[in-house]
């Protein structure tokens, strides 16, 4: 099956049936949340009081849900009417909005303290109708362009999405520098072909907690974001990361002793260095051996 | 579902509508309340961002008068309880929302605003 992106409109493609599976499919429920906690800890809004958020796509509320339990407050828009009713039905706490984000948004300028948008974007890569306002471009343009404005400075905007092609990456990137934003990408596990992910990490003015500097991906062997406990523990994601970034600067990078990139490396090695009896590659690598009695 | 914390951010984006296009005008409405937990360091940092006339405006429209007329200078207990409860416990189910620039109609369904523009509205 080809991307959903390309089967059909948005709101067609999530119509009632769609909207229902999508949103009870358990795997489904896992990687949307992996991915809201990470662009959350991406976003790092400020800890002080409690953040104005606005959620871009954001569907039946996979991503609000995490909001709310995290005591965010937030807007959210979605051109689906079947994913907001499925929203509505699983009681978010946010506002809704049914809007498309390639005619722009008209919040006032700064009123959001930052921005998520999960699974979205590639949507914006596809023109719709052959009238001139629905070229790819001049949506990316007036999305960006409002989107920019609808943020206080500092803040951020992370937004994860599935290119097809570093041409897309490099359209989306050059038209959001264009509206003002700062900032770049974030390949997370980029040598792995399932947990590849790429967000685009958008700073208005500063880019507010963490600075301007855009954090560097993560890779096999680094710990995944799961549910933090905290407030606290959340907030201190993302210096823990800084702080390990600096140590392997200096150092060389360590796959974890064991796992199966470590594995995956030696073997590697030992095939370069002329070993013949190296066992293969298979999807067993690296796995856990229960014990057989 | 919406409620006046993002009715008051909340412009007509039509094509060349730039100015007098705040606040909305709101209409038809009925309402829903539902309790919210009290954040008084939440709302103490949003109040710079009200606009604080369209806010009094779009609360009469929607028959709450139990905010003060005039920017208030203190925000003691009860102010930051009756502003939780008019920005965050009010929600607008049905209604719409009118431009009062270029008079679009932005209808709310089932608590949900339809923003979208038709072509010959989007910039
Ligand atoms: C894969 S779903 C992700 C939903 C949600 N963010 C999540 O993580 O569960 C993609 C969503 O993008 C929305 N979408 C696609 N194009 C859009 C557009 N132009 N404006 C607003 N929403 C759009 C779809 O309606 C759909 O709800
Ligand atoms: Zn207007």
């Amino acid at each position: 099956m080809s991307r959903p992106e390309l089967q059909a409109p948005p709101e067609i493609y999530y119509g009632d049936t769609e909207a229902e599976k999508y949103t009870n499919n358990t795997r489904i429920q896992q990687i949307q949340a992996d991915m809201t906690y990470r662009a959350l800890e991406l976003l790092n809004p400020p800890q002080d009081e409690p953040a104005f958020l606005l959620d871009i796509g954001c569907g039946s509320g996979l991503s609000g849900e995490i909001l709310d339990e995290a005591g965010y407050i937030w807007a959210g828009v979605d051109i689906a009417p079947s994913m907001l009713e499925v929203a509505l039905e699983r009681e978010v706490e946010g506002d809704l909005f049914l809007q498309d984000i390639g005619q722009g948004f008209g919040f006032r300028p700064g009123s959001f303290d930052g921005a998520i948008s999960i699974s979205v974007l590639q949507w914006l890569l596809n023109a719709e109708t052959s009238h001139p306002t629905s070229s790819p471009p001049h949506r990316l343009t007036r999305f960006f362009t409002t989107l920019h404005s609808a943020l206080r400075n500092p803040s951020r905007a992370i937004l994860q999405f599935y290119p097809t092609s570093d041409d897309q990456v490099q359209l989306i990137t050059s038209i959001a520098q264009r509206a003002g934003f700062g900032g770049g990408v974030v390949v997370d596990y980029p040598n792995s072909k399932k947990a590849r992910k790429v967000f685009l990490c958008l700073f208005v003015g500063e880019g507010g907690g963490g600075g301007a500097q855009v954090p560097r991906g993560l890779l096999e062997g680094d710990e995944a974001v799961g549910a933090p406990e905290s407030e606290d523990a959340r907030a201190k994601f993302e210096r823990r990361r800084q702080r390990e970034s600096r140590r392997e600067r200096n150092g060389k990078q360590k796959a974890v002793k064991g796992g199966k990139d470590w594995i995956l490396r030696k073997k590697d090695l030992y095939r370069r260095r002329g070993k013949d009896d190296v066992p293969h590659d298979s999807k067993y690598t690296g796995r856990k051996r229960r014990a057989i009695f | 579902m919406v409620r006046l914390i993002t009715h008051n951010l909340l412009a007509c984006h039509a094509k060349g509508c730039t100015t007098n296009n705040f606040p909305l005008k709101l209409t038809d409405v009925k309402l829903a309340l539902r309790e919210a937990d009290f954040n008084p360091d939440f709302l103490r940092g949003f109040l710079p961002r009200v606009e604080w006339d369209a806010l009094i405006q779009a609360s009469r429209e929607i028959g709450d008068t139990s905010l003060p007329v005039e920017r208030p200078e203190m925000l003691d207990d009860d102010l930051l309880r009756q502003l939780h409860h008019v920005l965050l416990e009010i929600h607008i189910d049905e209604g719409s929302m009118t431009c009062p620039n270029c008079g679009h109609v932005y209808p709310i369904s089932n608590g949900i605003p339809n923003m979208l523009l038709a072509e010959h509205e989007i910039w």
